[in-house]
């Protein structure tokens, strides 16, 4: 754990110093270079906002209303057929749709069942293991103004569900119940 | 296609409400919804600004085409309509390097440099070929150490935090794998619709 945990807060330090170095080796205006590509990012955070809003304010109603619980509730029985347990239903149906939802269904999850349980382990596994598929779409998108999006949305959610039944089938594996 | 979902969320919550009496709980929703949405974007000014900025310095010291030429044979394969070399390369890179190492908030801002570059590569509004699979890819995650998950396991007093980052690694493979996959199929499928 000591390990991990010193990976990863020596990393973003460690781009820096490679990324200074270089560009002082190479006699760069690094200050200059820094400021001129760093204006670009307050334009971009602006232009985001609608897209953001929009979608977080649909996702909102429909969270609100109560219709995507009932959503879940109908979709249960059917999802536990194929031998999803009922607990995690809800969080494999929020995790492509809302990160911060899907964030914070996993904490309940592992609070209520304890991160050692059998759902507590799904739990982290699954959201460690896909990502929120609407944000990425509309950000990445939404930022260079792409207005036909193809394929891009079936194949991020076909994925999303490849990647909830493997983590179910891994998991029942590896800490077998 | 997000027209339709998009308006299919907000429809059908609306109309869910004027049948189960929870109006008020929508419009709460509503307008809270839309702060966090204002505090999200004013939020990723600094994030975007700091790593756009030193992005910037590193692409002028050759770092991205540096790590482009590094990893060519692996990425030329999965994105065969950009150019050698080009800097949309370095950046998908750098945004696939970022997210293995769980900097999310770095990843998003070098994914939509990547973006920006496709899109000068392809030159119209409509996504290209290589923007599905980069989208593809980034949905599907991918991550090496899933650090916010360990962060709480080790807050509900877990034994073993990190057992999970093993099983995460094979279920992140095998969505990013079936990601890669199932792009492939769809864009054969385009190919055969054009062609008829």
């Amino acid at each position: 754990m000591s390990f991990i945990s010193t990976i990863s807060s020596w990393m973003i330090p460690l781009i820096i110093l490679i990324v200074l170095i270089s560009a002082s080796w190479k006699k760069l205006p690094s200050y200059e270079l820094f400021v001129e590509g760093g204006k670009e990012g307050i334009q971009m955070a602006f232009s985001l906002l609608p897209f953001l809003l929009g979608m977080m304010v649909s996702i909102a109603i429909l969270r609100g209303s109560g219709a995507l619980d009932a959503f879940i509730s109908l979709l249960s029985p059917l999802l536990q057929t194929f031998g999803v347990p009922p607990d995690i239903v809800p969080l494999s149906i929020i995790r492509p749709i809302s990160g911060t939802a899907a964030l914070g269904m996993t904490t309940e999850l592992i609070s209520t069942h304890g991160p050692d349980s059998f759902i507590g382990r799904l739990a982290s596994t699954m959201q460690g293991s896909t990502d929120t598929t609407l944000y990425i779409i509309t950000v990445y998108f939404g930022a260079v103004g792409i207005r036909r999006m193809g394929d891009a949305l079936k194949v991020g959610l076909l994925a999303d569900l490849i990647g909830i039944i493997a983590s179910i089938v891994i998991v029942t594996i590896v800490f077998a119940r | 296609m997000v027209n339709y979902i998009w308006a299919a969320m907000a429809v059908i919550g609306i109309i869910y409400a004027m049948f189960n009496g929870t109006m008020e709980e929508v419009n709460e929703a509503l307008f809270e919804s839309a702060d966090d949405a204002v505090m999200l974007s004013i939020g990723l000014i600094s994030v975007l600004v700091f790593w756009l900025g030193l992005m910037k310095v590193a692409e002028e010291a050759g770092l991205l085409t540096m790590l482009a030429k590094l990893f060519k044979p692996l990425v030329t394969r999965l994105f065969p309509d950009i150019p050698k070399d080009h800097p949309a390369m370095g950046y998908i890179l750098s945004n696939f390097t970022a997210n293995l190492f769980g900097l999310g908030n770095a990843a998003t801002p070098m994914g939509i440099k990547a973006m920006e570059q496709m899109k000068q590569l392809s030159k119209t509004d409509e996504a290209s070929r290589s923007m599905i699979t980069f989208l593809a890819i980034n949905t599907s995650s991918l991550t090496l150490i899933p650090a916010t998950v360990i962060a709480i396991r080790m807050k509900y007093d877990s034994v073993a935090p990190t057992e999970i980052v093993g099983t995460t690694i094979i279920a992140t493979l095998i969505s990013s794998a079936a990601a890669i996959i199932i792009d492939r199929l769809f864009y054969y499928r385009r190919v055969r619709k054009q062609k008829r």
